[in-house]
């Protein structure tokens, strides 16, 4: 199980990395003439070229197929653009945009699960083996932030800054509260594991060969949590893109002309549009493919496990 | 299991001290008062009204009055809407409850039943389909699944899209309860799925356990009908795991309930929360943070309780 999420991880990063190379077009490039574009269907008897879109009527938006002529593939170099998935309320191309997305969206969902288990991995080792007054404070703050519905810690915090920031502010800033709210789902499994492994014999065996606390620390008991942090890791990852998602849905998340998912569905989320255009809806696709894979992943043959963090923790 | 609910009450109403005055101070915090939004005032105004709500005072002394009016159940007036916070909280407060409520009934209708099913036949064809099904639904977060369902509402019109009402209200009582039924199943449903799978799939896997245990074999081997069994002895035991998951449902339901709110206009708790935290409304902030801390902590309660009252382990135990 701990394997496969490692894996689910690392494709995701990678993802994340090229999807903006993957985009037909640039993610910011408008197409007059093309506004709420239908998808286009690559047609297997022409060679799987896609017919060319003509603006029938520019009130009702609607698009009539020029069936005497192909146009093939997006990425290839041609005078008319080709939208596989569509086009939004400004003629930009929606795949391009989820593509190019993928960067903003999981990538500030990476960066914080980042954070937060490092944070949460530290917090709760140190917690475990210091013990007493401090271990106490730090398991306190962690119940009382489990216990609060994660989306409106996050809203009160980013409510808190100015509501107009700069994109790489945004990121920053998302990245800072996700870590904020995410580190207690690390840190309580972390440190009960700590807690345990610390009393076996390996521990004992190499403080009687004098190593210190922090080489103990960083070399056997931390690697006992491993598994534990892999699971969790991968059990923030959708939780913190779905939550980059809501943050810019409402408006409180990244700026218009940027293509992260939950800005894109903000357009996509308008009734009427929705109404006519089901195609914007293509970002929710995308989060929805990452959260099932991450339930695939986690879900060991045979039994299948649930996706809450808590129950995860409690569990492990 | 008196000592039990005093330390439980005493930890809720620690709860929704802290959160509302962590609301209060951190909106404080936040540039802007949202004094003269939506109207044109001159400085002079802008001061008196500044001064007649307490916010030209330092935050110690303001959050102090604040504290003391809030003993008084006085929870101070919005600044945006100038009326008192009291009243909007608590018709909002009802409608976030009613979409709850709705959500969880439907889960918990959804996923035992179903639950039940897949866990006693666990190798059939309808099984399959079920699991498939929690699978997929496992993985469709409320944001994703009420887009979804506001687009099978939209194009095909069997349910009603968007609000908790039709424009121009209703004329009687009947007449708003039909319509607010009407509008219930999207956000219901977005809400409610995902819980549901949850809940099946923790039902189907206790179950299946539950009936391996020694002592439902022995109950059979006494001649007890396998119906009787699994009604009597074999579900009652699973139960425990999946009430366990009831208390952590509460707060996946207050988190997925503010998105489902926005997305289709229901006008809950989670909603006037959102504008008041943009317009920096700051005892409104505060009064909407208690308000859903008090229904989180009651939630939770009535769950613990539900749980405690069947499986008496969980009584001794220390819960955060």
């Amino acid at each position: 199980m701990t394997r496969r999420a490692t894996v689910l991880l690392v494709v995701l990063a990678g993802l994340a990395l090229v999807g903006p190379w993957l985009a037909p077009y640039d993610a910011g490039r408008a197409f007059r003439g093309f506004v709420h574009a239908p998808p286009m269907i690559p047609r297997p008897s022409r060679g799987l070229g896609v017919y060319p879109l003509v603006l029938e009527d520019r009130v009702a938006q609607r698009f009539v197929e020029d069936r005497t002529r192909t146009l093939g593939l997006p990425w290839r170099e041609q005078e008319e653009p080709v939208f596989l998935l569509g086009a939004d309320r400004d003629g930009r191309d929606v795949l391009s945009r989820t593509l190019s997305g993928a960067r903003l969206s999981i990538g500030v969902g990476l960066v914080s699960v980042l954070g937060a288990t490092l944070l949460g991995s530290l917090l709760g080792a140190w917690a475990a083996s210091r013990g007493g007054w401090w271990d106490e404070a730090v398991m306190r703050s962690a119940d009382f932030l489990l216990v609060l519905p994660v989306i409106y810690v996050v809203l009160v915090l980013r409510a808190m800054l100015p509501l107009v920031l700069a994109p790489s502010s945004v990121f920053a800033l998302m990245a800072v509260i996700f870590t904020a709210v995410g580190w207690p789902f690390v840190a309580r499994g972390v440190r009960a594991l700590v807690a345990r492994e610390r009393e076996r014999e390996y521990v004992l065996a190499a403080r009687s060969l004098g190593a210190g606390p922090w080489r103990i620390l960083w070399r056997h008991l931390l690697p006992a949590c491993a598994g534990h942090v892999t699971v969790q890791a991968s059990l923030l990852l959708p939780a913190f893109i779905l939550a980059e998602a809501t943050l810019s849905y409402v408006g409180l998340g990244f700026p218009d002309p940027l293509p992260s998912w939950g800005r894109m569905l903000a357009d996509a989320g308008n009734v009427n549009n929705l109404a006519h255009f089901p195609w914007t809806l293509v970002p929710a696709g995308a989060i929805f493919l990452v959260t099932f894979a991450t339930n695939a992943a986690l879900q060991a043959r045979g039994e299948d496990r649930i996706r809450f963090p808590e129950q995860e923790v409690a569990s492990s | 299991m008196l000592t039990f609910c005093l330390r439980r009450a005493l930890m809720a109403t620690l709860l929704v001290l802290g959160v509302a005055s962590g609301a209060l101070v951190l909106t404080r915090l936040a540039p802007g008062d949202g004094v003269g939004e939506g109207r044109l005032l001159d400085p002079v105004e802008r001061a008196a009204e500044r001064a007649r709500l307490g916010l030209d005072r330092p935050l110690a002394e303001q959050y102090v009055r604040w504290l003391a009016g809030t003993v008084r159940l006085d929870f101070g007036e919005s600044v945006l809407y100038s009326r008192p916070v009291s009243d909007m909280v608590g018709e909002r407060a009802l409608n976030t409850a009613i979409l709850a409520v709705a959500a969880l009934a439907l889960a918990t209708l959804l996923g035992i039943p179903l639950g039940i099913y897949t866990g006693t036949h666990p190798s059939g064809a309808g099984a399959a389909v079920v699991r498939g099904a929690s699978t997929f639904l496992l993985s469709l977060p409320p944001l994703v699944g009420s887009l979804v369902l506001l687009l099978v509402a939209t194009r095909t019109g069997w349910l009603a899209s968007g609000g908790m009402t039709s424009v121009g209200g209703a004329a009687t009582w009947v007449a708003w309860v039909r319509d607010v039924l009407a509008h219930l199943p999207v956000p219901a449903l977005a809400l409610a799925l995902p819980l549901g799978a949850t809940l099946e799939r923790l039902q189907s896997q206790a179950l299946a356990e539950a009936v391996r245990e020694p002592f439902v074999h022995a109950t059979r081997a006494r001649g007890v009908p396998a119906r009787q069994v699994l009604a009597r002895h074999a579900w009652p035991a699973s139960l425990g795991p999946v009430l366990a998951v009831y208390g952590v449902m509460i707060g996946s339901l207050f988190s997925g309930s503010f998105v489902v709110e926005v997305v289709t206009a229901w006008p809950g708790l989670g909603r006037l929360m959102f504008d008041a935290l943009r317009a920096r409304d700051l005892y409104l902030v505060a009064g909407t943070a208690a308000a859903g801390a008090a229904c989180l902590a009651a939630g939770t309660l009535a769950a613990d309780l539900v749980h405690a009252r069947l499986d008496p382990r969980v009584r001794e135990r220390r819960r955060p």
